[in-house]
């Protein structure tokens, strides 16, 4: 019954349909049936490298976001001199207008936010490389920052997109970005963070959340690490050292000493043997199993897992793809106690959905709205610290918004809208492709291991195979929409 | 209680028999021990659909009988055209478009040169009738002027930079009224702790282990597959019905427990809100919400905590139009859900509180609006509570910046609130003792 810590790949021959799907929908969002049997076909080496070393991958018709860079921007010269003599004489109708200007821009600003958002859902949906979006979506919460706070779309499209050029590359470069990176710059107040007044907010979460996690640093090690990162700034939208700003002289950080700058701190940081646990820790996390963030509550098993991994990032210069490969081909990955026992966050019942039946989009506006219920805004994570996940997705408002997302996304039917059979405009026969015996037991049950996976008994499927040979007509597009309606309000559903 | 109110529970057998095959069930469940999974309050669902009365507290007038209310007035409602200082000439300097006239202001007894917006006056009645009181000047130090950050701080109760890890002042208050127990689990009671009505979710009703009921009209707090086909819904129940042989600790377990509560939390709503009013309510967004909460404060649920919210006060421009609408709209939803709550007899255990994110700018801008602004008035309801009007109006001559001086902290209302209505240690959800503004008699009764 225990778990095996082995991270020794499984034998080529125990790559069969259940292990492509448990890839697929770990790795990725899943995939359709007769995808699946692609997957498999191609062999876990080959499955696992196409997944994980996607940088090859043309991505046609997936368009950046292309925001407009200019809605928050920096006063001119000309602008803030025009507008400190309004001040100065009291002239209301420049103040007035510059207010209008001012509430103008913030609205425009939310529009592009929300844009923002729909594109990220639509790219997760449509990708051919899911497992860039997972990672991106990883680092999103690792490196949480939120719109409310940083007011500019545009520089958390910017960010975005830093997230996803080191997604499957170096945690350093990934680390050192984010020092840089104009949104977490404004949204940890170091644009305060000046050499005479240094402001501790990004130094204390660097350590705290980002790279070693509560008890590996002392409070002096904060204050030390934010004179290292006086000046880094933020122009308008690029990053900018202040040397005005920034604090030269010596510091002592976590035993180290000399004229310590953000760039130096962050090695140092990564230097730190609790540095590749805590990543290590956070991938796992989120590829494998929902355990404690808090190492001193995992089981030995997990230690050991997280501990391989973590060596395996400090002998590779913190480089994901490797220990990504090496974890998605490991007995432990493919062990039945993991297998469909990790709860899906709400992006992957979203997304999950549209990519494993096939359903249209819909209404992203909607979709979003749903996200923001279900407890995963895109670009508004709670807080610095992320998403908790886990069974914290889990609550009884949140179950039904899970079952309802799936519900509008496999027939059109938004809750609290009049539902007409046309809506549906998708056909789940589609689904069936490859598959001989098209009679109602072998048809639900070809659902059921693609969408809930080969591991749930035949007594959990035994109600569903019953409705279906109870339809008068049979396996019919009417009959299998009902299936996947009555298979995605299942609680093995909401697990991955 | 009202004897001609029906819930439409004993004749619907559909809502009986799903609880009753959910309790057979969960009696059959051979592999897993029953303490460990019985959904947190089906225990409780033998008195609940006896269709009698049931609180969370044996003993009624305790405090766990109590419900707070919280109105959320999103956008930034202009205080100076809520309470107006007409007896100061600054205030019509300033607002020389927008400016309510001094002939127009409703009069507030015991208070000098202060007075309500006209659109107020069902306010004014409650408050003559020693069911509501105004809050002045409002606020907290170093005000934020945008909408998100100002409102993340109402919701979370602190001013400081520390993180808050996405709680709000109501959800640690529903952590510290409904701890877990020493095998992790909360409460029966705590599934329905706290009801948030809306569209998104607001960090103010996220607790650390309890979570709020969300929806946006609770016909939706359901499972919407059933309206697609009749025969879907026959299927659901059967698999609702399959047991799960899994150990108590595994994830699926957890996963179909909570569906359990949540079919019986949405029996309970849908049940609960399928009832008539004695009150008409009006036509207006707030109102829906109240009569949806005073619904489900008549069926006895076990909630402690309604949320509603009602937007649109953010008047940039032309507000003399906008604001009064939305006013009317407030305080008319007052009036109808306290007449309803003393018709059935739960006015005494239900107290409310209205608040706005923040107030706007003296000054009015050329639009004829209001910008952001920092301190403004908040509302409390309810014939527990001092009626009138409690806290100094803030000076329109000592300004900052152009803005009003908060006198009273936001934090202050929320201990008084917790500490004496609640009877939840308001030091526990505030990190700090902030002083009681008396709006409740100090609690003796708990």
């Amino acid at each position: 019954m225990s778990i095996t810590s082995s991270l020794e790949p499984i034998s080529a021959g125990d790559f069969g349909p259940a292990q492509a799907r448990h890839l697929l929908i770990r790795a990725g969002f899943g995939a359709k049936p007769l995808e699946l049997r692609g997957w498999q076909a191609m062999e876990l080496d080959q499955a696992v490298k196409s997944l994980v070393e996607y940088n090859d991958i043309p991505t046609p018709g997936l368009e950046p976001a292309d925001l407009d860079p200019d809605v928050i921007r920096t006063p001119t010269l000309q602008e803030r001199l025009d507008l400190q003599m309004a001040r100065r004489e009291s002239d209301q109708k420049v103040l007035d207008q510059a207010q209008r200007d001012r509430v103008a821009a913030q609205f425009e600003d939310r529009r592009m936010h929300a844009q923002l958002q729909r594109w990220w859902l639509d790219r997760m949906a449509r990708t051919p490389r899911p497992t860039e979006e997972q990672l991106t979506l990883l680092w999103h919460g690792h490196f949480a920052t939120r719109h409310r706070d940083v007011r500019d779309a545009y520089l958390m499209e910017k960010q975005n997109a830093m997230l996803r050029e080191h997604a499957n590359g170096s945690f350093a470069d990934l680390a050192l970005g984010i020092i840089h990176d104009p949104a977490m710059i404004k949204f940890l107040n170091n644009d305060q963070n000046r050499k005479l007044k240094p402001n501790e907010n990004l130094a204390r979460e660097l350590m705290e959340l980002f790279t070693l996690g509560e008890g590996h640093y002392t409070e002096d090690d904060i204050k030390q690490g934010a004179r290292a990162l006086t000046g880094y700034h933020v122009d308008d939208n690029d990053y900018l050292f202040n040397p005005n700003q920034h604090d030269n002289a010596d510091k002592t950080i976590l035993g180290f000493n000399g004229p310590i700058n953000g760039d130096s701190f962050v090695k140092i940081l990564l230097k730190q043997p609790a540095c590749s646990q805590f990543i290590a820790l956070k991938l796992y996390r989120h590829f494998v199993a929902d355990v404690s963030d808090s190492w001193d509550l995992l089981d030995s098993t997990t230690q050991q897992v997280v501990e391989a991994l973590a060596r395996q990032l400090r002998e590779n210069d913190y480089q994901i793809a490797p220990v990504l490969t090496t974890l998605l081909k490991s007995k432990h990955f493919y062990d039945p106690g993991i297998v469909g026992q990790k709860i899906k966050s709400p992006v992957q019942v979203t997304v999950g959905t549209i990519r494993q039946t096939g359903a249209p989009m819909r209404d992203e506006r909607g979709l979003v709205e749903a996200l923001n219920l279900m407890g995963q805004d895109l670009f508004e994570p709670p807080s610095v610290a992320g998403w908790e996940g886990g069974r914290s997705w889990i609550n009884t408002s949140t179950l039904f918004l899970r079952q309802n997302t799936s519900t509008y996304l496999i027939t059109g039917k938004a809750p609290g809208k009049q539902f007409n059979k046309s809506d549906i405009a998708f056909d789940p026969m589609a689904l069936l492709e490859g598959l001989d015996d098209r009679g109602a037991e072998s048809a639900t049950n070809y659902l059921c291991d693609a969408l809930l996976g080969r591991h749930v008994s035949a007594a959990r499927r035994e109600p569903l195979i019953r409705f279906m040979k109870e339809r008068s007509n049979g396996v019919t597009g009417d009959s299998l929409v009902a299936l996947l309606l009555l298979i995605t309000a299942m609680p093995e559903y909401q697990l991955c | 209680m009202c004897k001609h109110y029906h819930p439409i529970s004993t004749d619907t057998p559909a809502v009986f028999n799903a609880a009753f095959t959910r309790r057979r069930f969960l009696g059959g469940m051979a592999m897993i021990s029953a303490a460990a999974t019985v959904p947190s309050f089906v225990g409780s669902t033998t008195a609940a659909f006896a269709d009698t009365n049931w609180y969370t507290s044996s003993k009624p007038g305790t405090p766990e009988d109590r419900v707070l209310v919280v109105i959320q007035l999103s956008g930034g409602n202009d205080g100076l055209n809520t309470v107006v200082p007409f007896g100061n000439a600054n205030y019509y300097r300033a607002r020389p478009g927008i400016g309510i006239p001094e002939k127009d202001v409703l009069t507030l007894e015991g208070a000098d040169g202060i007075g309500l917006n006209p659109a107020l006056r069902p306010l004014q009645e409650l408050i003559q009738q020693g069911q509501a009181a105004v809050i002045n000047g409002v606020g907290y130090p170093n005000p934020n002027r945008s909408h998100f950050k100002s409102m993340d701080i109402w919701h979370s109760a602190q001013t400081d930079e520390k993180d808050q890890r996405g709680r709000g002042w109501v959800g640690k208050a529903m952590d510290a009224a409904y701890p877990l127990d020493q095998h992790g689990n909360a409460p029966e009671a705590a599934a329905m702790a706290c009801v948030s009505i809306g569209n998104e979710s607001l960090m103010a009703v996220q607790g650390a282990h309890i979570k709020p009921v969300t929806f946006q009209q609770p016909d939706l707090f359901r499972w919407i597959g059933r309206d697609v086909h009749p025969m879907i819904s026959e299927g659901y129940e059967h698999i609702q019905q399959t047991s799960v042989d899994v150990a108590p600790a595994d994830p699926l377990a957890f996963v179909q427990r909570t569906s359990l509560d949540a079919q019986l939390a949405s029996d309970r709503v849908i049940k609960a809100v399928a009832g008539q009013t004695d009150t008409r309510f009006p036509n207006n967004p707030l109102a829906k919400q109240l009569e949806t909460v005073s619904k489900m404060i008549r069926a006895g649920l076990p909630t402690r905590v309604y949320y509603v919210t009602l937007g649109g006060f953010d008047t940039h421009a032309q507000q003399t139009f906008r604001q009064p609408q939305l006013l009317t709209q407030f305080a008319d939803a007052m009036q109808a859900f306290y007449k309803e709550l003393k018709a059935t007899g739960h006015d005494g255990r239900v107290v409310s509180v209205a608040f706005s994110e923040f107030g706007r700018r003296l000054r009015q801008n050329a639009s004829n609006g209001t910008d952001h602004g920092v301190a403004g008035p908040s509302f409390v309801f309810g014939p527990a509570i001092k009626p009138g009007v409690h806290g100094t109006y803030p000076s329109l001559e000592k300004l900052d910046q152009g803005d009003l001086i908060h006198t009273t902290d936001f934090r202050s209302v929320y201990a008084d609130l917790l500490d004496n209505w609640m009877a939840i240690d308001s030091e526990k959800v505030l990190d700090k003792r902030y002083e009681h503004i008396g709006l409740l008699p100090p609690r003796v009764t708990a």
